[in-house]
């Protein structure tokens, strides 16, 4: 057996303690992950819409589509 | 006719294990139930047997028995584990709950039948699948992803996005 004394260990607050670390950590994480998704994805698919339809003409886009001949009712 | 006797006779051989199941003793009865069914056998999920493995002790288990109401301190560590035999138990829980190497005979039993599946598959593709349907031939998906081209698809991030209607390939 030992012969010195161990010190003694934490005994209470222990639920405490581990709810406050945890409650912060939760919500860093979630905001981590919203601003993660926000800035990886989201922001890039507004963008690329965006730029698509900067140029856009949907005259344009009829035309090319009759002239491979997709539409049944217009040749 | 044969084998209705055999049976009769392994029946017959049976009840004789019967008899003795009300008082169990150490090994060597090749009749009666075996581990794991046997009423003293214990495992890790089932630590408490019904009934101790052993009942009569022999003449040092009972020195022994007489040493154990002392300081357990003063048994030496061979002592500490034939001790289990009072306590009726058949092994120790480090003797219990040693690993073994049965999943590997169970992971390559698995992977054998796998493979064994894979045969007969391979065989069911090639002599019972019927022809494949016009709308699987390579002629007809080149004109379908054609057509899907002209039309646009999915033109921001889809399948017209990655291709160059200028030079009339993919883009790079």
């Amino acid at each position: 057996m030992a012969s010195e004394v161990l010190a003694k260990p934490q005994m209470r607050g222990l639920l405490a303690r581990r709810l406050r670390i945890h409650m912060v950590g939760a919500f860093l994480v979630s905001l981590g992950v919203a601003a993660l998704y926000k800035f990886a994805v989201a922001e890039p698919r507004k963008k690329a819409y965006a730029d698509f339809y900067k140029n856009y003409s949907p005259e344009k886009d009829f035309e090319e589509m009759k002239k491979a001949g997709i539409f049944r009712s217009i040749k | 006719m044969l084998s209705r006797a055999a049976w009769s006779l392994m029946l017959r051989k049976g009840g004789r294990g019967r008899r003795e199941m009300h008082s169990p003793e150490a090994p060597a009865r090749g009749e009666g139930k075996m581990p794991p069914y046997a009423n003293w056998y214990a495992q890790r999920s089932y630590p408490m047997p019904e009934e101790p493995f052993c009942t009569e002790l022999s003449a040092e288990q009972q020195a022994l028995k007489e040493k154990e109401k002392g300081s357990w301190t003063q048994l030496s560590h061979a002592e500490k584990v034939a001790c289990r035999c009072q306590g009726g138990y058949h092994q120790t829980f480090a003797e219990m709950n040693r690993r073994s190497n049965e999943w590997k005979t169970v992971m390559g039993c698995v992977f054998f039948f796998c493979g064994f599946t894979a045969l007969l598959i391979w065989w069911q593709r090639v002599y019972v699948y019927p022809p494949k349907p016009i709308t699987l031939t390579d002629e007809w998906k080149a004109q379908q992803l054609q057509r899907m081209l002209d039309m646009k698809v999915n033109p921001v991030h889809g399948l017209a996005s990655h291709w160059d209607y200028e030079k009339k390939e993919w883009k790079k």
